[in-house]
């Protein structure tokens, strides 16, 4: 049996509603998200650029260990999470810390991996908001099964599974795409493709027309959109969490972005690539862009911005406050959630640390 | 209440047990659905409990295991089949890197209350990839409980115990053991995983083995009761966490000691076992404790498995030369 497969294929185009110079742009099938989205997003995206700059400042001063930043990439980090309900599942990577801030987390939980304080920060049960993955894709079968569970216990919840360009190589990906698929879970699958898994470039990665291409492989629709347009963002990843919702299965949606800064601050991505290539992207700035739209049909005023930028403010002056301290570690910590019950060893290695401990007296 | 029974029967009950027990465990991999698992272990579960609580996935092991995960996340409990012992790998890096890890990462706010059953171990004349002893890769990972029973009434008990454990538990059948069958009460209230167990009483030495390796030392024991010497045999049930009480009082009572086991001894759970029990027994012991384990070769063609093997007769040519001229 062959299926028409016409309709899994994502656009020729990325999506676009909004050009770089703030001007809408018509698209058949898609239309402008609604006003208050658009400003809820702006509002947003000050914030996620904030919280990125002043995460790198961070590491400068030597308060985070690392800080993979998404500076650039905040249209993708605002809108895969303004588009999921509270009851929803967010499954981000390293890179992903601006989405998980939007999401409602608390900046300094966020960080708290990256300060090599903890490994999640966060109460993921709570937030609805799994641990950040390191290994590239794994998690992606996490949100699978997260989904697949919410499912069989009757739940409307849609999972929302991040991933960069890199992560769609691995096996991982394959098989998280093909189970939802199979199983008809509800999970969209996000790939920010910024060009970059650290070094080594796109064209390295696949041979495929595009990404979003790879969901026909498996039965999954796919669909392109420009990633620093928050407004095409919102609008295909609204619709795509739609679908899930409704039944129709995952949904794969490659957002074409850039990774404008360094992979991390580790990185020295003058390496492999020049200056030039990076030039025009900063051209393409999705603040800049909204910015631009907002203002051309004055959706809002001065006074709006200023709020904004004043909110953003007290967001990093709270990772200023929470980071300016060393974290207080506590090395029972270690013993205590590797299982549910300590194993008689483990008890026994917890107090051989806790008289070593008391005779260099620093218990 | 006893019953003769095989292990596979007794793994079937504590399924179907635990599926009625408990909505919200959920039995899948590959095969395991109508087909009811290549050997069988799942036979009937989807016929009584549906295709929503025991189904057939696609092929492909971290897919399974990692979609078992996130399960395990939102409230359910799934017992995953890995179809053989070394079909497991391409899962591994979900178990170590993720289910090991996940209530350590989260501070103990995320458990992943799962189990992974693993068919294990040779002597079945299984080709390549078919026979390996993987025990040592999991029980090195910290977060994980590793778990392999030798009897019928141990094997229900133990996957009871292990669904209904809040943490992943990698569940070793001893492939080889599968069909052999054995007096077993079911109802018996069973210990907690991590007890070791004596099988049989002795005063001369202390053979300690686990899963496919006990009823090897049962036998060796009886084959040295019939010249005269009293060999106690203790069967670990549980590799993690690992019952020191139990093996160390077992040595201590007879001052010598040699521990079986089929997987290779270099870096292994018996080297393990040797090094904890030197620890703790040193001046008990009146010889070095001995293994008796596989070589240190990719297991064996099945022409040649029994050179692999531990048997009973390198089991009894160890325990000679356990130093008994020292009393
Ligand atoms: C399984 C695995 N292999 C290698 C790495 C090391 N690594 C970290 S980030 C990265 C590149 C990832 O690129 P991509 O998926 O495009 O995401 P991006 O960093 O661009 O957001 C690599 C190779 C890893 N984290 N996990």
């Amino acid at each position: 049996m062959t299926r028409d497969a016409a309709h899994l294929l994502p656009s020729a185009e990325p999506v676009t509603l909004i050009d770089p110079d703030g001007h809408p742009v018509p698209q058949v099938g898609h239309s402008m998200p609604d006003p208050q989205a658009l400003v809820r997003a702006y509002a947003a995206l000050i914030t996620a650029r904030r919280f990125n700059d002043q995460a790198n400042a961070l590491v400068r001063q030597g308060r985070l260990a690392v800080y993979p930043s998404s500076h650039g990439q905040e249209a993708c980090q605002v809108a895969c999470v303004q588009v999921l309900g509270d009851g929803d599942w967010l499954f981000p990577t390293y890179r992903d810390t601006a989405a998980i801030v939007t999401r409602g987390v608390d900046p300094v939980q966020a960080l708290t991996l990256l300060r090599g304080d903890w490994h999640s920060g966060y109460d993921p049960l709570q937030t609805r908001v799994a641990p950040q993955a390191t290994p590239l894709a794994t998690h992606l079968l996490h949100a699978v099964g997260v989904a697949h569970a919410a499912r069989l216990r009757g739940e409307d919840t849609v999972v929302m599974a991040v991933c960069g360009d890199g992560a769609t190589s691995e096996g991982d990906f394959h098989e998280a795409l093909n189970f939802a698929a199979v199983f008809r879970t509800p999970v969209v699958f996000l790939v920010q493709n910024n060009e970059y898994a650290i070094s080594v470039p796109l064209a390295r990665q696949t041979a495929a027309p595009s990404l979003a291409h790879k969901g026909i492989g498996y039965g999954v629709k796919g669909e392109r959109v420009d990633g620093n347009d928050v407004a095409a963002l919102l609008r295909v990843l609204g619709d795509a969490v739609d679908r899930a919702r409704a039944g129709e299965g995952p949904q794969l949606v490659e957002a074409h972005t850039y990774r404008v800064q360094a992979h991390t601050n580790a990185d020295d991505p003058g390496r492999y690539r020049s200056e030039d290539e990076v030039a025009p992207w900063l051209g393409r700035d999705p603040l800049v862009r909204l910015e631009a739209y907002l203002g051309i049909t004055k959706l809002i005023n001065e006074t709006d911005r200023s709020r904004f930028v004043e909110h953003a403010e007290a967001l990093a002056a709270r990772m200023r406050e929470g980071l300016g301290e060393e974290p207080v570690a506590d090395y029972r910590e270690l013993f205590a959630y590797v299982y549910a019950e300590p194993t008689p060893q483990l008890r026994e290695q917890q107090s051989m640390v806790a008289d070593e401990m008391a005779r260099e007296g620093t218990a | 209440m006893t019953e003769k029974l095989t292990m596979a029967n007794a793994l079937n009950r504590a399924l179907r047990d635990a599926l009625r027990a408990d909505d919200t465990v959920m039995v899948f991999g590959e095969d395991v659905g109508p087909l009811g698992g290549v050997f069988r272990i799942t036979d009937g579960l989807t016929a009584e409990f549906g295709d929503q609580r025991c189904f057939d996935t696609p092929l492909a092991e971290s897919g399974i295991l990692g979609m078992a995960i996130g399960m395990a996340m939102n409230g359910l409990r799934p017992v995953v089949e890995m179809q053989f012992d070394a079909f497991a790998y391409p899962a591994f890096e979900q178990l170590v890197s993720h289910a090991a890890k996940m209530r350590n990462r989260t501070r103990g706010k995320v458990g992943v209350p799962l189990v992974i059953r693993v068919p294990y171990a040779g002597g079945v004349g299984g080709v390549e990839h078919h026979c390996d002893s993987s025990e040592a890769y999991y029980a090195h990972t910290p977060g994980l409980h590793v778990v392999a029973p030798a009897t019928p009434e141990d094997a229900y008990g133990l996957l009871r115990r292990a669904i209904e454990s809040p943490d992943p538990v990698v569940f070793l059948e001893p492939k080889k053991l599968y069909f052999s069958r054995a007096e077993a009460d079911l109802s018996k209230p069973v210990p907690p995983i991590g007890r070791a167990v004596v099988r049989r009483e002795g005063t001369d030495a202390t053979l300690i083995a686990y899963g496919p390796a006990v009823p090897v030392a049962l036998e060796a024991a009886e084959a040295a009761a019939q010249e005269g010497r009293s060999l106690q045999v203790v069967d670990l049930r549980s590799i993690v966490p690992f019952d020191d009480e139990t093996v160390c009082a077992a040595v201590r009572s007879t001052g010598r000691a040699v521990v079986i086991a089929e997987a290779a001894g270099f870096a292994s759970v018996s080297s393990e076992v040797v090094a904890r029990v030197t620890e703790r027994c040193f001046h008990s012991l009146a010889a070095p404790i001995r293994r008796v384990t596989g070589f240190d070769i990719p297991y064996p063609p099945p022409k040649l498995e029994h050179v692999q093997l531990p048997s009973v007769d390198r089991v009894l040519d160890v325990v000679d030369e356990l130093q008994w001229e020292y009393a």
